[in-house]
């Protein structure tokens, strides 16, 4: 990755300005759009009057609002803009067809954006982590399908050969996502299974969604982050592909719950799996201890800090995904906030966590401008840190709390949510931060692409209005 | 891995491994499901839902209930209730064939509380001799099969969900999560369409201490006709409209009442046996709960 070529980083970089700039803005934009909803969601709670009178936002349709913007408002479109950046920077090529992308990517923005308008009239389709409707989700596969055809032809233009670890995993998610979500789609919305299969598809995309394709993504960035952050080589080949191996070979197979009412050898397999879903965590562990471990390089709220804090999280939610595997444990946690506090862990503190650094490293290079707010950038990361935190810890002992309660036949149902309900408290709080978090991101992220436009702007004007047109480069 | 073709191969290795074990596995298992003869009766079970529940299912579907509750009630396991049923002619001989299982029940007052439950065996099998005991006292005897677990206990099922009764949902919605209580049979519990009225237009009202959302906007105020409209809502105090005026459900209320009501769960089934409480005595019920509010 680092033999000399006769492309440069900087032309690399401009090759795939446009198409970051849609990919991150419109996540940026979702992301902070997410957090109103999972706000108005939790508020809910403790005044279940409000906003209560409109059909629009009651909690049903808030809250899938919520995850569903999150998932496909921001974690994959800027899942999609890291990898891209990484294939053309690993492959040392331009990115192919930039504008292309760029359309790709507003598709993909304007099939959130009917996705949104269905849940939110109520046209749901009733499977979570999946319910933007029929018609949403066909623009979304074809747009994905689109920027990622592109990503392909990107990586067989590519002038470096030799494959470096992180386009592994890049290449695997391109080829996942669209797999999973048409057979989700197709099995259930359009020539719609029978009966309880139809539970087991869904549980299965989600657990493919969730844990392999952010997972995939999410280790790309840190497979090529980490060592280029800490100026050290990658900790080894040989350890990422032990990683790539067993994530997608056990990881597939996670997210039917143990109580499912499915034939028993499928929740067992599945449980099983999230079980082994440790092996690869230890890996990862194993690469960031070795890679970084006896440096001294400080992170400064950078995003060196952004990626590590997303293994933590990582580590973290791999270890409550273990647990709640355990028939002893899942007793207590299944149906509770314990499995919301690991989706908040591995989505928030994990995904976005090392998307917002990779962001951070890779916008203002694309730009060739400085972040106009680089304070922000550590504020973000505290909001972010502690918003996680905040949101995941509370939710997760809440969880057993009230799970302890139901499993008492003795407690009413009321007393059993009024248990939950100092946690829920503090996990607005949380949802509260994240917000904040979301909103600088979105400054800084805004006002880079407006100052990079009016910069253009300016250079075109002043060319358009001189006495003589003055030659330029393209 | 140096070639891209590798990393495709193995992506499509794993991915279309998992694909035949959740995807193509239960489709080939379950597919093609159909109705089955519930155990004693011989009903066939599920029936499809009426119309009215059916639109009350993409109420529910729509307005996202399955956020807060589940469909999936669960069980630890089963024991078999032994009742005597009738005493016969020979007092004495039946006293002696209860002394055998349980000695504080062996006594004449047993006899005068028919159907009364004798012992608790763990299955039906272990359960023969004492019904061969107390039918040679002269007796006659009853096996009751019981589901257990705090589910159970809570009154929200006889028995675990099993996937039949799913058979005819779609979307099917097992749900995520309890904030509220299961659903699942929510339709064999002691609540009417007009409680359910009530508590979707003011859940805090009903059922004290609850954080269920409000429903207001399935509801319409308006003038009383010519006649008080039958379902209008029997409101009091601080919610029971102006004078001349009532509550009435809107049809989506009706629709997703229809739906909750049909929520029944009631066959025994060979995956999921137990016996069902019609043939139980009111006096002799051992699970049905008192904590039945939800």
């Amino acid at each position: 990755m680092t033999a000399p070529s006769p492309i440069s980083s900087q032309q690399i970089d401009s090759s795939s300005r446009l198409p970051l700039f849609v990919l991150f803005g419109g996540a940026a934009f979702w992301l902070v759009l997410s957090s109103v909803f999972g706000l108005i969601a939790s508020i809910k709670f403790h005044g279940p009057g409000f906003l209560a009178d409109s059909t629009v936002l009651t909690y049903g349709r808030v809250y899938p609002a919520w995850s569903n913007l999150l998932v496909y408002g921001f974690c994959i479109p800027s899942g999609l803009g890291v990898g891209l950046w990484l294939l053309a920077r690993l492959g040392r090529t331009p990115l192919a067809r930039p504008w292309l992308i760029a359309i790709g990517a507003e598709l993909w923005h304007l099939g959130v954006l009917v996705g949104l308008i269905g849940i939110l009239s109520g046209d749901s389709t009733g499977y979570e982590w999946l319910e933007m409707p029929r018609y949403a989700a066909m623009i979304l596969f074809c747009a994905f399908v689109f920027i990622g055809l592109w990503g392909f032809v990107t990586h067989r233009l590519r002038a470096e050969r030799e494959l470096y670890p992180s386009q592994w995993f890049v290449l695997a998610a391109l080829f996942w996502f669209p797999w999973i979500y048409s057979t989700a789609v197709l099995l259930l919305q359009v020539f719609p299974v029978r009966g309880i299969v139809q539970a087991s598809i869904a549980w299965w995309f989600s657990g493919n969604l969730l844990v392999v394709w952010l997972s995939l993504v999410g280790l790309a960035a840190f497979c090529y982050f980490v060592p280029k952050l800490t100026e050290r080589p990658l900790q080894s080949r040989y350890l990422a592909l032990f990683a790539f191996w067993t994530l997608i070979l056990f990881g597939t197979w996670v997210g039917i719950p143990l109580r499912a009412t499915l034939p028993t050898w499928m929740p067992t397999l599945s449980n099983a799996a999230a079980l082994l879903m440790l092996v690869p965590v230890l890996g990862v562990v194993a690469m960031l201890v070795q890679t970084v471990g006896g440096t001294k390089t400080a992170c400064a709220g950078g995003p060196l800090c952004y990626v590590k804090f997303g293994i933590c999280s990582l580590v973290l939610s791999g270890l409550m995904l273990a647990a709640a595997a355990l028939p002893q444990v899942s007793r207590l946690t299944d149906f509770t906030w314990f499995g919301q506090a690991q989706n908040a862990l591995r989505l928030y503190g994990f995904f976005a966590m090392t998307m917002f650094g990779a962001a951070y490293y890779i916008l203002p290079r694309v730009a060739g401008l400085e972040w106009p707010f680089s304070k922000l950038v550590r504020a973000h990361f505290w909001c972010g840190v502690i918003g996680t935190l905040l949101l995941a810890v509370p939710l997760a002992i809440g969880g057993v709390v009230q799970g302890t309660k139901w499993l008492n036949p003795e407690i009413l149902p009321a007393d059993v949510s009024k248990a939950t309900l100092m946690f829920l408290g503090l996990s607005t709080i949380g949802d509260l931060l994240l917000l904040m978090g979301g909103l600088l991101f979105l400054l800084n992220v805004s006002v880079l692409i407006f100052r990079y436009y009016r910069a253009v702007f300016r250079v075109a004007y002043a060319e358009a209005t001189a006495f003589e047109p003055a030659e330029v480069k393209p | 891995m140096k070639s891209s073709a590798l990393v495709f191969l193995a992506a499509f290795l794993a991915v279309s491994a998992s694909w035949s074990g959740f995807v193509l596995a239960p489709q080939i298992q379950l597919g093609r499901s159909v109705q089955t003869k519930a155990l004693g009766a011989g009903d066939l079970y599920p029936l499809a839902r009426p119309g009215l529940a059916r639109q009350g299912l993409e109420l529910y579907r729509a307005n996202g209930c399955m956020y807060c509750h589940t469909q999936q009630v669960g069980q630890e396991g089963t024991h078999v209730d032994v009742y005597l049923t009738e005493a016969g002619t020979n007092a004495a001989g039946v006293i002696e064939a209860i002394r055998k299982y349980n000695p504080d029940l062996a006594k004449p007052d047993t006899l005068s509380e028919l159907p009364k439950k004798i012992v608790q065996v763990a299955d039906v099998p272990r359960a023969g001799p004492v019904l061969k005991a107390l039918k040679e006292g002269g007796g006659k005897a009853e096996p009751l099969i019981v589901s257990t677990g705090p589910d159970i206990a809570r009154g929200w099922g006889c028995r675990r969900t099993v996937a039949q009764d799913f058979l005819y949902d779609q979307p099917v919605q097992p749900g995520v999560r309890r904030i509220g209580p299961d659903l699942a049979n929510i339709g064999l519990r002691p609540y009417d369409a007009d409680w359910h009225y009530r508590h979707l237009f003011a859940p805090d009202n009903v059922v004290q201490g609850s954080k269920m959302p409000l429903y207001r906007y399935l509801f319409e105020r308006r003038k009383v006709g010519a006649e008080p409209t039958p379902d209008a809502l029997k409101l009091t105090g601080d919610l029971a409209p102006e004078a001349g005026h009532e509550i009435v459900p809107k049809p989506e209320a009706r629709a997703l009442v229809a739906y909750l009501l049909n929520l029944r769960a009631e066959a025994p089934l060979f995956e999921a046996p137990f016996t069902p409480p019609a043939r139980k005595s009111a006096d002799t019920n051992a699970a049905p709960t008192t904590a039945s509010v939800p």
